[in-house]
């Protein structure tokens, strides 16, 4: 990506927007600021750091192979992916996001008494009441004048919260958001399906999204169809079907005999619905950011299965060089495959600040979100 | 398009399958090693060649490549 700031008339006018947009900050003139887009430099938000962190369990191909006696090199070629981490029976997903973002705040001390917003998204909260955004927010010792938000989203979810980070922070209510994307999809499978515990993962991940003019949080797209929600479904333990005591019963041997419910997914549907709709959203995607496909350093999508992204590599005709994949070490971490997959990216010199990186999360609901950062 | 190209494409995208092993006749469901991964590899399969998302529905009705490449004709039409 070429350096926007090495032109000195470039750098001028930055300087006269920055200007501009000070003094509308300073009277709070913010819908006035917003109309200012006409750089990644000017200030707005900016997706600072990530961290994550992973249980230490871990279940290797091998591991499967044996248990349900397939091939173990037949289920990376099926998968793409080569260990999972699944949590311990006492984690749940608000501990590995609480890990995660207690990581972030050792390597970035100063951001402690910044953090002015908490949002936690998971499909595995702690309670029905309070949200765990809250319990979380006392476990880290943040700040009382921070407010706490639970986003119960799936695959979409980091694409979903971007969003809303981007959206408070330009209201010029708060300046520095925590985001906590935390899953453990290991705690709602069943032990018999080989299907999801060959694809799926447990991860917690912290994010930090801050006012600043070092870069910038794009347009987003969404979408959403509901007629999809049976083809991936967390269903029991909630409030639409509670648990009773047939299912428990049937469950008895299962881990918590799977009192947090019981995922089902038809594969088929949910590859069809990757396949129409992710396409489509990468092109508005494009458009509402008034960009062109090759001005794109990087697609970081959600890490679904390798079969989902190397079809959707191919159908959006998108080169190796420019398309990242981090499944092999993790595998399907719900809505924390894209910030792993940007840490990672990044590790990797895959990624540098400057980069333009479209970001697309799809899958339960189904839903589905696009997005572009100037990285 | 005809069952010669589907064939090609298939023995191509399974690695399991030795090359010139299929015939029209062939049960897809009877193919080596065959898993549900599969039947998802080859709804990616047909949308990349042929621009046709397959149901599952229509795939439950497709036993041999012959009914494959006729659902994709109707489909195309």
């Amino acid at each position: 990506m070429s350096n926007f700031c090495s032109d000195a008339k470039f750098k001028k006018k930055l300087l006269k927007i920055n200007s501009i947009n000070f003094f509308l900050d300073y009277f709070k003139c913010s819908s006035l600021r917003n109309s200012f887009t006409f750089a990644p430099y000017i200030m707005g938000p900016t997706l600072k750091t990530i961290e994550y962190f992973l249980p230490k369990k871990i279940l290797t191909n091998e591991d499967l192979a044996k248990e349900f006696g397939k091939d173990s090199q037949n289920i990376f070629k099926n998968t793409g992916i080569l260990k999972r981490h699944i949590r311990n029976k006492k984690q749940i997903g608000s501990d590995l996001g609480f890990q995660a973002a207690k990581k972030l705040l050792k390597k970035n001390p100063n951001y402690l008494s910044k953090i002015d917003f908490l949002i936690f998204c998971s499909e595995g909260l702690d309670y029905k009441a309070p949200t765990t955004a809250s319990v979380i927010h006392y476990r880290l010792g943040l700040n009382q004048n921070c407010g706490c938000i639970d986003m119960p989203m799936g695959c979409a979810g980091y694409v979903y919260g971007l969003s809303l980070a981007k959206s408070m922070i330009l209201s010029n209510d708060v300046s520095c958001i925590l985001f906590i994307a935390a899953d453990i999809p290991s705690s709602v499978i069943h032990s018999e399906d080989f299907n999801l515990r060959s694809l799926f993962g447990d991860a917690g991940t912290a994010t930090i999204i801050e006012n600043s003019e070092s870069g910038k949080i794009g347009n987003f797209v969404f979408g959403n169809d509901g007629s999809g929600a049976k083809n991936l479904c967390v269903e029991r333990g909630s409030t639409r079907a509670p648990l009773d005591k047939e299912y428990l019963e049937l469950h008895k041997k299962q881990v918590g005999n799977l009192a947090h419910g019981r995922m089902t997914m038809n594969g088929m549907e949910i590859t069809r619905f990757s396949l129409e709709k992710v396409p489509l959203l990468l092109n508005e995607t494009l458009k509402k950011n008034k960009l062109t496909f090759d001005e794109i350093d990087l697609f970081v999508f959600h890490q679904a299965s390798i079969i989902i992204l190397d079809s959707l590599k191919r159908k959006c005709k998108i080169p190796d060089s420019k398309f990242y994949v981090y499944l092999e070490a993790v595998g399907n971490t719900v809505s924390c495959t894209i910030p792993i997959a940007l840490f990672n990216a990044e590790k990797e010199n895959r990624l540098k600040r400057g980069d333009v990186v479209m970001l697309i999360g799809f899958g339960v609901g189904y839903s589905w979100g696009g997005t572009i950062l100037h990285y | 398009m005809n069952v010669e190209e589907l064939i090609y494409f298939i023995e191509e995208e399974f690695d399991e399958i030795q090359k010139g092993s299929l015939h029209p006749t062939s049960s897809i469901r009877n193919m080596d090693g065959w898993s549900s991964m599969h039947a998802l590899i080859l709804i990616a399969l047909v949308d990349n060649h042929y621009d046709i998302l397959l149901t599952g529905e229509e795939l439950k009705h497709i036993n041999t490549i012959q009914d494959l490449l006729e659902t994709i004709v109707k489909r195309k039409s």
